[in-house]
């Protein structure tokens, strides 16, 4: 008389994965959720300054980004610091109509409204910089806000 | 009566292709939230307009050249002391020649007169100045003006200009603390 149980060669029940989606899908909802688009791809190295007086830049649909900085190519564009507008290459010259092109982008109820982001590497000349404030001034984009870092303490 | 099986639907690809959603979501957006310093540019000054003269005393003159070095009012300066020294310049003393005058206003949302200093901080920088040390000048700036809105605000509400609520009393304050950074018209000071 067997005083155990002999174990039956029983299938091991396989481990139930229905959940599984639903996991993945939260995931997927949580980023869907807290993300936005990549509206470009950056082509110069934006290393934005620190600063502690910042804010946050409400209603990312009403920015306009321009990018300051050196390329981050740079045996192909060298170490100058460049603008990029949209998804190229740009000069000074190019700031009134990218303005435009932004402007003719939005609502005509928002058109006032759109900041201007400068993302501008720490290393740049402020040379460039005012060419591209002279600019904007010109074509009366005159929200900007430059972009910064929060500081650590 | 006999129960008929139905023939279970294979769900085990959901997960993969809810993957797939997800990767693809991953690649192509972004997270960071753009912060940074919110400014308003001037707008574009038509070419026969006269210089407003402003009274050497209400001046605060900073300089930034091409190395980075701080000329605060004809001295050299440092970053770190830029904050007490616009706060210094902003107190009011309306009988010290090295201060910069004062000028009652009418404040409509208190009924009455207040004195504020007439001060104006110009900010000059050179072409070949650093972004980097620009931003550090504005950010010192800044705080130098929180914290005057923030001591103001303590000694009205006996709160700081962060914590208040009513936006009557953000407007007051406002007010009462006024921002008068002016950026001058961008100039060659000394070679990039």
């Amino acid at each position: 008389m067997a005083r155990f149980k002999v174990k039956k060669d029983k299938e091991s029940g396989a481990i139930n994965t229905s959940s599984l989606p639903d996991i993945i899908f939260m995931l997927l909802f949580f980023f869907m959720v807290t993300t936005t688009m990549r509206e470009t791809s950056p082509k110069v190295r934006t290393k934005v300054p620190e600063a502690s007086q910042i804010q946050k830049l409400e209603k990312k649909s009403l920015v306009s980004y321009i990018l300051i900085g050196p390329p981050i190519n740079h045996r192909l564009y060298g170490d100058n610091s460049r603008i990029q507008l949209d998804d190229q290459f740009a000069t000074v010259k190019d700031i009134g109509e990218f303005v435009a092109r932004e402007r003719q982008a939005r609502n005509e109820a928002d058109r006032n409204k759109i900041t201007t982001s400068l993302k501008v590497d720490e290393s740049t000349k402020m040379g460039v910089v005012t060419d591209v404030k002279q600019q904007l001034r010109k074509s009366s984009a005159l929200k900007i806000n430059y972009s910064a870092r929060r500081a650590r303490k | 009566m006999p129960k008929r099986a139905t023939p279970e639907i294979n769900a085990g690809s959901t997960a993969d292709i809810a993957f797939l959603l997800l990767i693809f979501f991953l690649v192509t957006t972004t997270m960071d939230v753009d912060t940074g310093i919110i400014r308003k540019l001037p707008p574009p000054v038509e070419k026969n307009q006269e210089d407003v003269q402003v009274n050497n005393r209400n001046v605060l003159k900073i300089l930034v050249n091409s190395h980075d070095l701080l000329l605060i009012d004809g001295e050299r300066g440092d970053v770190n002391t830029l904050k007490t020294k616009v706060i210094d310049f902003m107190s009011l003393h309306p009988n010290d020649p090295k201060y910069p005058e004062v000028k009652p206003k009418f404040i409509k949302e208190l009924g009455k007169e207040v004195m504020l200093s007439k001060g104006v901080i110009s900010l000059k920088n050179d072409r070949g100045t650093s972004y980097g040390m620009y931003i550090k000048v504005q950010d010192e700036l800044a705080k130098a003006f929180h914290e005057m809105k923030d001591q103001k605000s303590i000694q009205m509400y006996g709160l700081k200009y962060d914590q208040l609520i009513d936006q009557k009393k953000v407007k007051i304050i406002n007010k009462l603390v006024p921002v008068p950074i002016s950026e001058a018209e961008p100039e060659n000071v000394g070679g990039e």
